[in-house]
């Protein structure tokens, strides 16, 4: 009983806080708002004891991702509001489109409600449930590099590609820059870097 | 403790060559820098032909490896060697184009070695982990080469573009699979096929049609399309050829594995869809091209109807189909980089053209180049007895042996609208007025386009080879 009101509590806040992040005027509040909404689906995945991964919703989502997004927001001086300007002269088109998508919505849950077989999930959908004493953590640990070492080495190729496609397209060689080379400063000796001068008395440089 | 036994490293042992090999040229690049470019160039020219050997030399026996990710068959090999073909005649042409761009940089190999792999690992993909996984690393390397020339905003705005279409698309992609797995239980393909078999509900087909348009995206069939001109005209040409090749070969290996290996319970629900698919394409290839001026946008139309003409075969949903669909892009490919063969080889000094103008009179600065870009372009059209005609002969006598006549005789009438703007180009190589002549190709262009025509021009001589090991790739499917 208290699962359930605690799912609709975190279900409801998520959502809620899901439509404010496109219904914000502000992106900074729309940030803020994404970042509940990662904390209530953190909840949810409490509940149904998957501790680990809400962990790494937080650790990941919110303290890195979404503290990324609102460097960014706050960085670059986006007028929001116009990029919002042409919303109401799209409305029209984008209503049609949602009342179309929710008709047909409705008539697949109505075809659910009338034959309820039809979301019978296949026999073993709720397999390999780690057995008793081992906690979620050990065993995603058991299994990812070991059935999933395929999926996880190429998963690890697709970061590559995304770290080398960054470079190549942002990174640019200033010639006027000054840069600290230390191999040089310390390849420097007091031959190259000192000179003696004999000074005259009485005359000078 | 899952107990797990690595399987013999040949089953991968293209994939690792790639995999490996990408690591070792990238560190190659870096310690080197852009001078090493040439070097990492025909680097992975060598890799890319070492791969293609491994494949070819992987036993005909159907192995599933890694837990149920990874599975090779006959059907699997006849497409990684489409694919690694088109891969490697894509950077073989690359080469002189970027030092003349002055884009001569390392990576750009390494990504499309890095997108090849991909495109092996979706063609072996037997879970919907691996596909995803494979569709996105193939995709998001294209994404950066298609924004190669970051200074030229057409460039950039070509990989912008494709990047947030395909981001939208990979999320259909995932929102379907998350469907299917939720009502099977399971994202292995013969753990799906077997849950289906025992019935199904409304929900599962909800899923198969977001599988379907995240995928129907990857090879731009309509109405999945719109990114195809913008991408393919503001790319550098190389990308454009490797654009128009490679994946286009993954990808629709992807859709005939997923559809008949793993949904062919339900062909009588996703054929309606493909042929929706195919009919639209066709007509859509035809009738938006006629207008076109530019040539790269002229073979982005191009493609989205030969992609309809393939999709073809596979609405028939038997064997036989499948066949000719194989038949049918193995041309396709051969053909198209016979094409971009021809229009990199379109030069003035540094300068290269991109108008279907420019083409005029080639036949009188050089006659060879415009014989066999005229024949090239007779194949697309379908004319016998060139190759492009015996493609088009099997996909359609596969919809009649299925009984979609109207799809059929709708497909062989816009062939008939095709043939005119293909026929245009010809017309305007013979017989228009020249305008200023063209450098000599250079040797590589010329081993390609030759290897293209002999391919398009000689396949009525000796089909065998060709149709015997689609029809043996076809086999291991069913």
């Amino acid at each position: 009983m208290a699962a359930a009101a605690f799912f609709y509590l975190f279900a409801g806040i998520c959502i809620a806080s899901a439509f404010m992040v496109i219904a914000g005027r502000n992106p900074v509040t729309s940030v803020l708002f994404l970042i509940l909404a990662f904390f209530n689906a953190a909840g949810l995945f409490v509940l149904i004891g998957a501790e680990f991964l809400a962990m790494m919703l937080v650790v990941v989502y919110v303290g890195a991702v979404a503290v990324l997004f609102l460097f960014v927001v706050m960085m670059i001086d986006v007028d929001f509001a116009e990029l919002k300007a042409g919303f109401l002269q799209y409305l029209p088109v984008g209503a049609l489109v949602a009342i179309v998508f929710l008709i047909e919505l409705v008539m697949v849950v109505g075809t659910l409600f009338a034959d309820p077989a039809s979301l019978q999930v296949a026999a073993g959908a709720v397999a390999d449930a780690p057995a008793a004493g081992v906690t979620n953590t050990q065993a995603i640990g058991q299994v990812l590099y070991t059935q999933y070492l395929f999926a996880f080495q190429a998963a690890g190729f697709v970061l590559l590609v995304a770290m080398v496609g960054a470079i190549v397209l942002t990174l640019r060689h200033k010639p006027n820059v000054k840069r600290q080379d230390i191999a040089e400063q310390v390849a420097r000796s007091h031959k190259t870097v000192i000179e003696l001068k004999k000074v005259p008395s009485r005359q000078g440089v | 403790m899952t107990s797990v036994t690595l399987p013999a490293i040949g089953v991968v042992l293209p994939e690792l060559l790639l995999a490996v090999g990408s690591l070792a040229l990238l560190l190659i690049g870096a310690v080197r820098g852009d001078r090493a470019s040439g070097l990492v160039n025909a680097l992975a020219l060598v890799l890319l032909v070492l791969a293609g050997i491994a494949v070819a030399f992987q036993g005909p026996e159907k192995i599933v490896a890694f837990n149920g990710s990874f599975v090779l068959d006959g059907f699997a090999r006849f497409w990684k060697l489409l694919a690694l073909i088109g891969s490697a005649a894509a950077i073989a042409m690359s080469r002189e184009f970027f030092v003349r761009e002055r884009l001569d940089k390392f990576e750009f190999p390494v990504l499309v070695l890095l997108s090849t792999l991909g495109m092996l690992l979706m063609i072996s993909a037997d879970s919907l982990l691996i596909l995803y996984v494979g569709l996105e690393l193939q995709s998001l390397a294209i994404y950066v080469i298609a924004a190669f020339d970051r200074d030229n905003a057409r460039s950039t705005e070509a990989g912008l573009k494709y990047f947030v279409l395909g981001a939208l698309s990979s999320g259909m992609l995932l929102y379907g699979s998350s469907l299917v797995y939720g009502l099977t239980g399971s994202i292995v393909f013969s753990d799906i096929a077997a849950a289906l078999a025992g019935g199904h509900g409304v929900l599962f087909i909800f899923g198969l049609v977001f599988i379907i348009a995240g995928l129907a995206f990857k090879i731009s069939a309509v109405p999945f399309h719109m990114w195809t001109p913008d991408v393919y005209e503001g790319a550098p040409t190389p990308v454009t050829a490797f654009l128009a090749a490679a994946p286009k070969m993954a990808a629709m290996a992807l859709i005939v594995r997923v559809l008949m290996g793993v949904f062919p319970a339900i062909v009588d629900q996703w054929q309606q869809i493909i042929v929706f698919v195919a009919l639209a394409s066709m007509a859509l290839g035809s009738f938006a091209a006629i207008g076109q001026r530019s040539i790269k946008r002229l073979m982005a139309y191009s493609s989205i109807g030969h992609m309809g003409y393939a999709l073809v075969g596979l609405a028939a949903g038997t064997p036989q189909g499948v066949e000719a669909v194989l038949i049918y892009t193995a041309i396709y490919l051969a053909t198209t980089l016979g094409a971009f063969a021809g229009i990199l080889a379109l030069r003035n000094g540094n300068v290269y053209v991109d108008r279907i103008d420019d083409l005029a009179g080639l036949s009188r600065s050089q006659p060879a180049l415009a014989f066999f870009f005229a024949m090239i372009f007779f194949s697309f059209a379908g004319i016998p007895p060139w190759a492009g005609f015996f493609g088009k002969l099997y996909v359609f006598g596969a919809a009649i042996e299925a009984g979609l006549y109207t799809l059929a005789i709708i497909g062989v009438l816009t062939s008939v609208v095709g043939a005119f703007y293909y026929l245009r180009v010809v017309k305007i190589i013979y017989f228009d007025e020249p305008k200023a002549p063209y450098e000599p190709m250079t040797p590589v262009l010329k081993l390609v386009l030759g290897a293209s025509s002999v391919v398009v021009l000689l396949f009525w001589v000796l089909p065998a080879p060709l149709v015997g090991a689609a029809a043996v790739a076809a086999k291991s499917l069913f």
